[in-house]
């Protein structure tokens, strides 16, 4: 049963990170995400002293505002400061997330949150903190945290679909013909940064970032239809998340660094086919003339 | 040499622009009639670009104001149509140039409504305008330059708009096409449409536009063509930057000089 869980944890992470990870992909915004992967450490924390517990609602949110404050400040520090966007990337995430390491280890007694456990997750425990209504268990929290979060993708992804493809493609015109690009950029961010929290505790916040680039950009490499993009990512993240298991389980390793591997494996398989397939196509196009 | 005109269709008045303090637009005012197709010209840099650009909204104004249809531009939105230059975007982006073009539809639906099949067959039908309907399924990176071009332009017919603003609609278009889309938006003003094109070939400016609006950060000249296409606003308008071919062969043509003696 435990293995379920943990395979469906992951499941649940790659699916919501996959699909903004096409957007992010194509938006050349990944470093964003990877900013705001970092930068939301310190509203975890806070959050954590205050609620004294782990996936609350108040953690969620005061975690996905601090990620929505760093893309603010990234686009800031670069369109009023004449800041270079990845300067402007790496000193705000930096600092935040240097703000969250002393948070922890000031606060290191109170809290029952460790730096590994933050950087790294730990999906392997999932099933050891059920839903408890009344004395019944409802299965693991972090389950329905993070199908909430992926219903809330998907409720925002499918119908916004073509407004968020729009903004991605011609921001310019996108304006023109009166769809806001500002509020679909934070549309998109904050739907990031919700991901991203709702995700650190079971694969922790470096190894979300693999879970929002790495599928993504597989699925870039294999297609030139953005729904098509959009659910190959999905299968490519579930196909990781799954290998990964079973590598961690052969391996006797982390979980989440299993998966993240798993999907840096599929990226290259499908990256070094694709050119095998592109030469072998020119050659036989060549002695074919 | 301005002209005003009455009962204008864009009203622009006073538009000053700057860019990290240094104006790129400086006290434009002019008006446009209806039912014409309007140059756009001037040299490298004299702000052409980001005059259709304070037209759309898509830079914060200074001073001064743009009005279209005697309105402000978020109130008659739906008929006016936009053409960003080509560079603009990046053309590795996973869609087909039917996809491009029915994006010009977008501003049609609500933002979750889907397209429906009437919305396809008015972008198949944009795309046979520019003679791209060969290409409706290919994917965009694989098209070549010119082809993006009238892939834009296509998705700008396909917002069946009344004003058309376009930013170098016909860079890398080879001469053929340029002339067949030229024909049909010819045959839209004689629909009581309007178009604005920034372009750059004085050249083929006498043959295209019933209008020409000459600029260098400042507005030069706005009235028909035939008054502006002076040698002495030319002048003014591009400086000694003026190609000195395009001068010779200019009098040439004046003149009647044979190029090739006899």
């Amino acid at each position: 049963m435990d293995a379920f869980w943990i395979i469906l944890t992951g499941i649940l992470v790659v699916a919501s990170s996959s699909i903004l990870g096409c957007f992010l992909v194509l938006r050349k915004m990944t470093m964003v995400g990877d900013a705001i992967s970092h930068a939301v450490l310190p509203g975890i924390v806070l959050a954590y002293l205050f609620s004294g517990e782990r996936n609350s609602v108040l953690m969620i949110i005061g975690a996905a505002g601090i990620g929505l404050l760093t893309t603010f400040l990234i686009e800031f520090f670069h369109k009023k400061g004449n800041v270079q966007e990845d300067a402007s990337i790496g000193i705000t995430f930096t600092s935040f997330f240097a703000l969250g390491v002393i948070l922890i280890s000031y606060f290191a007694e109170n809290v029952d949150l460790d730096q590994d456990c933050v950087l790294y997750g730990e999906i392997a425990y999932v099933s050891l903190d059920p839903l408890l209504i009344g004395n019944i268990e409802y299965g693991p929290k972090a389950i329905w945290l993070l199908s909430f979060v992926f219903l809330m993708v998907l409720a925002v992804i499918i119908p916004g679909y073509r407004s968020l493809s729009l903004t991605t493609f011609d921001p310019n015109y996108a304006q023109a013909i009166g769809i806001s690009v500002t509020l679909w950029h934070y549309v998109l961010m904050s739907l990031v940064s919700l991901t991203t929290v709702a995700s650190f505790e079971s694969v922790g916040a470096i190894l979300v970032v693999a879970f929002l680039t790495v599928p993504a950009a597989t699925a870039y490499l294999l297609t030139e239809k953005l729904k098509n993009m959009i659910l190959l990512s999905i299968l490519f993240g579930v196909l990781a998340s799954v290998l990964g298991y079973f590598l961690a389980d052969y391996s006797n390793g982390s979980i989440a660094g299993a998966m993240a591997t798993a999907s840096g494996i599929l990226f290259g398989i499908v990256f070094l086919g694709k050119r095998l397939y592109n030469r072998y196509h020119r050659l036989t196009a060549v002695s074919q003339n | 040499m301005i002209q005003q005109v009455e009962q204008p269709l864009i009203e622009i008045h006073d538009l000053t622009v700057t860019y990290h303090r240094k104006p790129v637009l400086w006290g434009i005012d002019f008006t446009l009639p209806k039912g014409i197709i309007a140059g756009i010209m001037g040299p490298n840099g004299a702000g052409k670009s980001t005059l259709i650009k304070a037209m759309m909204g898509l830079v914060p104004v200074g001073s001064g104001y743009v009005k279209l249809f005697g309105e402000d531009l978020k109130e008659v939105r739906a008929k006016v149509s936009y053409v960003p230059q080509k560079e603009s975007v990046d053309w590795d982006f996973p869609a087909s140039a039917l996809d491009v073009v029915l994006m010009g539809r977008y501003g049609k639906l609500k933002w979750f409504q889907r397209p429906r099949k009437a919305d396809r067959d008015v972008a198949m039908d944009c795309l046979k305008k520019v003679g791209m309907e060969a290409f409706a399924n290919r994917q965009i990176s694989q098209l070549s330059g010119g082809q993006q071009q009238r892939v834009f332009i296509a998705r700008s017919l396909a917002q069946d708009a009344d004003l058309y603003l376009m930013d170098e609609p016909f860079a890398g278009v080879d001469i053929a096409t340029e002339t067949a889309i030229v024909e049909l938006l010819k045959e839209m003003t004689s629909e009581g449409k309007t178009v604005v094109v920034v372009h750059h070939d004085l050249q083929s400016a006498e043959n295209y536009f019933d209008w020409l609006v000459l600029m260098n950060l400042r507005l030069v000249a706005s009235g028909p063509i035939k008054e502006v296409m002076t040698k002495e606003l030319l002048q003014e308008t591009y400086g000694g930057k003026l190609n000195i071919l395009t001068t010779v062969t200019d009098l040439l043509n004046k003149q009647d000089f044979p190029i090739r003696e006899k």
